[in-house]
Parts: structure tokens; C-alpha cells; sequence
């Protein structure tokens, strides 16, 4: 075992000189760029002498020029994060503090986000993220899984995703200032025109030829993964969809293929499409803002950001085999076991709080009868799933979503109310499922029918 | 002496093909714009924030691109690649092992997971900016069909390759289908679809059936995956791209403050 570990990170060393070399290029074009701009910031003075943003990442960039050469040289040298936190980080993981962590975080962000725009810190916090990444990959569960040549893709998408969403907020949040000071948008102070010949064309020539030296160091950087022939009596284990599709399969822990696989995704698409005629809110087109368009923000970001992403990531890089859910840095375990011992809601309401067994249907009886039971052991769920699609919308309507409905009438509501309900089934479904093991509110599996 | 560039741009040929001069003034490169036929997509003149990369990230046009080189190098690789049972596996494996130019499958294979995240990121942009305000809301919807479209094109080019991550991951995706309410063999409702005692939903002919073309992933998956592949939902795709940029023109170019 121990042999296999030194040649791994033999194998590894290589790969994370070079990485470190990057992060020290990085580092100092950014100290470079502020230097020469003038745009360094002075964080505090020395006697006379100021410390600037420049000088800062021009120390970073040295201390990654020194990891750098100590990591090409392998072995025992490697920089890596300690057993203890490694073990301490997997132990803590599962999918309820992978989820609810990443909703915090994400929460924190928007709400502090005047704090985190700012450039120096969003870079502190891409730096520490880098670093940790290259700590991680000298763990070889952690580096197994990232590097799976299909897997690289989405490494790149958390980057770019992040990266897109700090520029977005950065913007929204100076356009917001401006809009309380009464000024315009930025995107308004540049509204005089160009031809298109030369600047446009000029820009997407650039693009291209930028994008087509990109695709080919890639191709030729990575190979593209082909394994056994395909055989359809030899199972593996885990078999995992497509990895954009992977948000769908973490839904499927929580619902049935009938509603993860075909109605949920259904209404992710139709939901999409409604977008512009549910939202009547005028403000906010054509620039970046937050605050003019909160509810919209705030929607869409959780459902993307939320449900679709990060899901996505988990159903990647933490979800083995049987679809357990192991740690960054455990190993993928076939014969890792989780006590499944979820209960159907009838089961709670008959059962344990009635103290009776489930009714059933006598022996022999008729479809009709036999239906007519299955309905009352059901009921409970039942009667709790027509509140909710039937009741709530009228009652958010009247109450906090009173200017909503005034807005938009009846049936443009009704819309917006029962996407928002569908929305949020994953995650209701997902803390009955943590908090009391909640298998399904409804349990018809006489017609495959289990909610 | 003319030189040799004079000579070209003089010569028949050359004005037969590009009817305009250099676009070095200001006239002329107004009737490059109106003249070519890849040119006239866009206007003539556009506001400066429309072209400022730290509003559209470029993200449309490079989702655009990335969808070009799909098309060549996935037109490449149809030269070297048999959809059978017999030579799907084994021709993949000449482009890794023998074909000279293999790294087709690269670019081909890693342009559409950067498709995938880019059309997203795209989209991601228009929410952001609120472009798909009135006018644009329409536009927006045939962006969400184009979305649907790209993700299918890569859910069916992964099971060409016909290996073990192929079929199976086609496998674990498609066997939602057979959940499909009322048309799926084992979806709620399914049983009730019964005409004199006999069930019309089965799982050969149910939604799933219809999708794959037999009761597993099979040879007539394959078949019938290639064919969406390389050529149902690409048509399907250049069609609605072409709507979707003529709508960015009518619906009065890129978005911006009022
Ligand atoms: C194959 C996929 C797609 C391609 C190639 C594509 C291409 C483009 C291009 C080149 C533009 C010009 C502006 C820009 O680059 O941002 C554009 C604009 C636009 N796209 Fe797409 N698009 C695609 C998918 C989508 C999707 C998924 C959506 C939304 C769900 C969408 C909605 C829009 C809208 C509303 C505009 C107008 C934006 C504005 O005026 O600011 N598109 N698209």
C-alpha cells in the first residue's frame, strides 16, 4: 500500500510543480497589472513604507515559487493537507451537510456580497481555493475522481461558474450603488455607436482563435476516455448518467423515476420557458443589478446554483458505488453499507400514531374495494399533498405574495405559485428525509404510483 | 508595377467574390457589412456596450463556435465511424490506437462537455442582464429549446462510442422513460391504458421502447441514436439558430438600458 502511495505521488509531483508555477504566474501578472495601472491599493503602511494589493500578490506569487520546485521534487516533500483534517472532513460529509453547507455559503455570499465583490477579496478566496485544490490532489481518492478525464470538464465549470457569478454581482453591485445615488448604469455610459467592421468582427475573430487553441491543447493534453467494450450483462458499479444529467439522478434518492426522471425535469424546461411572462417586474433589463430585481435573483440563483449545480457536483465527485455518498477524500468502497430504513408517511400515521395496522383490503375483495383501501391507508399523504398544491397558492396569494397576485392575475399566478411549489418539493422532500427518514407521502406502488 | 495584392483584388475572380473594396473607410466597411452574406448577421453599427466582453461574456458567440467545430470534426469522424455493433467499439478505438488524425474524437468529445457548460454560462448571461425582458421573450424560449437540443446532442453522441460507460450511462438515462406517466410501462397510470383485457402499454410499447427501438440499449439504439445524432437534432439545431439570430436583430439587437 505504502509502495502505491509513493508512486502516486511520483506521479503527481510533476502535474503539481507545474500547477504551482501557474499560480505563481498568475499571481505576479496580477501584481504586475496593479502595479503598472496604478490601481494597487494600499493596505496598510510600514513605518512610511505602504504594503500595496501589488505587493501582496507579488509575496503570494513568491511563496508559490518556492512550493513550487519542492513539489516537482515528490516524495515525502509534497505539501499535502494532514491526515487528520482529511479524515476529520470525510467523517463530517454526508449529503445533508454537503446541501444545507452549500446553501449556507452560498447565502452568506449574497448577503455579504458588497464585502466579497471587491476584487482583492474575491481573489484571496480564488487563491485559497486553488491552494486547497492542489493540497487535495495528493490524496488519491480525491485525485482519482477529479481527474477522470470526463469528470475534468466540470472542475473547469465550478471555475468558470464561480468566476461568472463574481463578475455579475460585481457589476450588479456598482450599478445598484449608482442607481441609489441616481446615476445610470454603467451599461448606460457607453451607448454611443461603433461599426460593427472592425470592432465586432475583430472581437470574434479573437474569440475564435483564442477558443480553437484552447479545444486543441485540451485535446491534445487529455485523451478522451474509452473503456471495456460495452457489455450489457456486466453492471459497474456505480453507473452514473451523463454528468449533466447528474442533478436528475441525485433526485431520484428522494423521488421516483416517474417524477425525477419526467415530471420534474418537464417542469424544469417548461419553468424556464414561462420565465419572461411571469416576471412583469420592468426594471432591471439590460444591465446588471440585484437589488431591482431581488425575487427573480434570488429564484433563479437557487434553483441553478442550488438544485441544479451543486447537485450536480455531489452526484459527480462524492456519490460510489450503489450510489452511496463518500467523502472528498475516502475511498469508493463497493461493500460500503447505509441503513436504509425510510418509512412511507402512512406507515407513521396508521401505524405509530394511531397504533392500528394500515388498512387493508379483505381477502378477495373486488379492484374497486381493493382501491377504495388504498385510498384510505393513503390518505394522510393525500389530503397533506392537495393542501398543498390546492391551498397554498390562494393563501400566499392573500398573504405574502399579496402583490404578486394583484399584479399579475389569476392564472399568470397560479402558474408562478405551482412552479414554486414544484420547486420546492426537492428540498421540502429532502429535510423530511434527513429530519424523520420519510420515505414517500404517498405509497401506491400497486400502481407505481409513490410520491 | 501593381503589386500582387493590387493584381488580386483587381482581377475578375476576386470582385466576383468579395463585391466590395477593402473595408479600410468608413463607406466601405458599411458595405461589407450589407455585401457578405456571413457578414450580414450582424448590423452595421452596434452600441459599444453591446460588444463589451464584461457584459455578454461572448458566451453566445462562443457556444455558437463550439457548435461549428462539432460540426466539422463530427463530420471527420463519421468518415472513420460505422454505427453496427460489429465496428462501433473497434473503430473508436483505431481513431486512439492507429488513426493518425484520432485526436478528431478529442476535440469532438471535449467541444461538446464545453458546449454543454457554455450554453449554460450563456444562459446564465441573459437571466443575469435580464435580457429576456420584453421584447426579447421569445428569443428566450427558443434559447430553452436550443438548450434542451444541445444537451441531447451529447446525450446521444455518448453512446456511440459503445463501451461500457456508453451503454450504461444511456442505460441509467433512459430508463426513466419507462416511468414516464401513463406511457411508460411501469409509470403511474400505465394500467389503466387497457383495451378489452389487454395492456396497451408494455415494454415493448412504451416510451422508453420508443426511444431506444427495443426493450434494452441494442443495436437499433444505436442505430437510432446515431441517426438523432448526426442528423435529426443538428437540423433541428441550425434551424432554430438561425431564428434565434435573426430575432436578436429584430428584436432590436443586444440588449441594453433603456
Ligand atoms: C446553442 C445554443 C445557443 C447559441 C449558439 C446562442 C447564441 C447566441 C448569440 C451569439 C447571441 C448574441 C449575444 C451573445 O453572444 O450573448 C445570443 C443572444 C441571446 N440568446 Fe442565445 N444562444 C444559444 C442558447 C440560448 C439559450 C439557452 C438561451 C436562454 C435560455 C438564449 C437566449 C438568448 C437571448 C434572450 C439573447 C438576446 C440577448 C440580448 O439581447 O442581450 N440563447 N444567443
Amino acid at each position: 500500500m505504502h509502495g502505491d502511495y509513493s508512486v502516486f505521488l511520483d506521479r503527481m509531483s510533476g502535474f503539481l510543480g507545474g500547477y504551482y508555477l501557474v499560480l505563481a504566474l498568475m499571481n505576479a501578472v496580477a501584481a504586475f497589472y496593479l502595479w503598472e495601472s496604478g490601481k494597487a491599493k494600499t493596505i496598510f503602511r510600514l513605518g512610511r513604507f505602504p504594503v500595496t494589493t501589488a505587493l501582496l500578490w507579488l509575496i503570494v506569487s513568491g511563496v508559490f515559487i518556492v512550493i513550487a520546485p519542492i513539489a516537482l521534487g515528490g516524495g515525502a516533500g509534497l505539501l499535502r493537507l494532514p491526515r487528520a483534517v482529511e479524515e476529520g472532513v470525510n467523517r463530517f460529509m454526508d449529503p445533508t451537510v454537503y446541501t444545507l453547507g452549500s446553501l449556507v455559503i452560498l447565502a452568506i455570499l449574497f448577503v455579504f456580497r458588497r464585502f466579497f465583490v471587491q476584487p482583492t477579496v474575491a481573489w484571496i478566496m480564488l487563491n485559497l481555493s486553488l491552494l486547497v485544490m492542489g493540497l487535495s490532489m495528493t490524496n488519491p481518492s480525491f485525485a482519482d475522481i477529479v481527474t477522470k478525464p470526463d469528470n475534468v470538464p466540470i472542475v473547469a465549470m465550478v471555475y468558470l461558474l464561480s468566476f461568472f457569478t463574481w463578475l455579475s454581482a460585481y457589476r450588479a453591485v456598482q450599478n445598484d450603488d449608482r442607481a441609489r445615488r441616481g446615476e445610470p448604469p454603467l451599461e448606460a455610459l457607453e451607448n454611443e455607436k461603433v461599426l460593427v467592421w472592425p470592432d465586432l468582427v475583430y472581437i470574434e475573430l479573437i474569440c475564435m482563435v483564442a477558443l480553437t487553441a484552447v479545444m486543441i491543447v485540451w485535446a491534445v493534453a487529455l485523451q478522451a476516455p474509452l473503456e471495456e467494450p460495452a457489455s450489457s450483462v456486466k453492471t459497474p458499479n456505480p453507473s452514473k448518467a451523463p454528468w449533466y444529467f447528474l442533478g436528475l439522478q441525485e433526485m431520484l434518492v428522494y423521488y421516483d423515476p416517474w417524477m425525477a426522471g419526467v415530471v420534474l425535469p418537464s417542469l424544469v424546461v417548461f419553468g424556464l420557458m414561462a420565465i419572461p411572462y411571469l416576471d412583469f417586474n420592468k426594471q432591471g433589463n439590460g444591465y446588471y443589478t440585484i437589488e431591482q430585481r431581488k425575487f427573480a435573483y434570488v429564484t433563479f440563483q437557487f434553483g441553478f446554483l442550488v438544485l441544479w449545480v451543486t447537485l450536480i457536483v455531489m452526484g459527480t465527485f462524492l456519490r460510489g458505488p450503489n450510489w452511496n455518498f463518500f467523502g472528498p477524500y475516502e475511498i469508493w468502497d463497493t461493500h460500503k453499507v447505509e441503513a436504509l430504513n425510510n418509512i412511507d408517511l402512512s406507515e407513521y400515521f396508521w401505524i405509530y400514531m394511531l397504533g392500528m395496522g394500515r388498512p387493508r383490503a379483505p381477502e378477495g375483495a373486488g379492484e374497486l374495494t381493493k382501491l377504495g383501501y388504498i385510498l384510505l391507508r393513503e390518505a394522510p399523504g393525500i389530503l397533506l399533498v392537495l393542501f398543498y398544491l390546492v391551498a397554498v397558492p390562494p393563501i400566499l396569494a392573500a398573504t405574502v405574495m399579496r402583490k404578486f397576485f394583484v399584479r399579475m392575475g389569476f392564472i399568470r399566478f397560479m402558474v408562478l405559485a405551482n412552479l414554486l411549489l414544484f420547486m420546492a418539493m426537492l428540498p421540502i422532500k429532502m429535510l423530511f428525509r434527513w429530519t424523520v427518514n420519510l420515505k414517500y407521502f404517498i405509497a401506491i406502488p400497486e400502481y407505481f404510483l409513490n410520491f | 508595377m501593381p503589386s500582387l495584392n493590387d493584381t488580386i483584388r483587381n482581377s475578375q475572380i476576386w470582385k466576383s467574390v468579395f463585391r466590395h473594396p477593402m473595408p479600410v473607410d468608413r463607406r466601405n466597411r458599411v458595405v461589407v457589412m450589407l455585401t457578405n452574406f456571413f457578414l450580414h448577421l450582424h448590423p452595421v453599427s452596434i452600441k459599444k456596450q453591446g460588444i463589451a466582453l464584461s457584459y455578454t461574456w461572448c458566451m453566445g458567440g462562443v457556444t455558437f463556435f463550439l457548435f461549428l467545430i462539432e460540426t466539422v470534426t463530427g463530420v471527420l469522424l463519421m468518415f472513420y465511424y460505422r454505427p453496427t455493433l460489429e465496428w462501433a467499439y473497434n473503430d473508436i478505438l483505431a481513431l486512439r490506437d492507429v488513426t493518425s488524425m484520432g485526436v478528431l474524437r478529442e476535440l469532438h468529445r471535449w467541444g461538446a462537455h464545453a458546449m454543454v457548460i457554455t450554453v449554460w454560462l450563456h444562459m446564465y448571461r441573459v437571466f443575469l442582464t435580464g435580457s429576456y425582458k420584453p421584447p426579447r421573450e421569445f428569443n428566450w424560449v427558443i434559447g430553452v429549446i436550443l438548450l434542451l437540443l444541445t444537451l441531447l446532442l451529447s446525450f446521444t453522441g455518448y453512446l456511440l462510442p459503445w463501451d461500457q460507460l456508453a451503454i450504461w450511462a444511456i442505460t441509467v438515462g433512459s430508463n426513466m422513460a419507462r416511468a414516464t406517466p401513463f406511457l411508460g410501462h411501469e409509470g403511474p397510470g400505465a394500467q389503466l391504458l387497457t383495451v378489452g383485457g389487454i395492456d396497451m402499454i408494455t415494454n415493448a410499447s412504451d416510451a422508453r421502447f420508443g426511444l431506444l427501438g427495443a426493450r434494452f440499449v441494442g443495436e437499433e439504439t444505436l442505430n437510432r441514436f446515431y441517426v438523432l445524432h448526426c442528423i435529426a437534432i443538428p437540423l433541428g439545431v441550425s434551424l432554430l439558430l438561425a431564428i434565434h439570430f435573426w430575432r436578436v436583430r429584430k428584436d432590436g439587437g443586444i440588449s441594453g438600458p433603456l
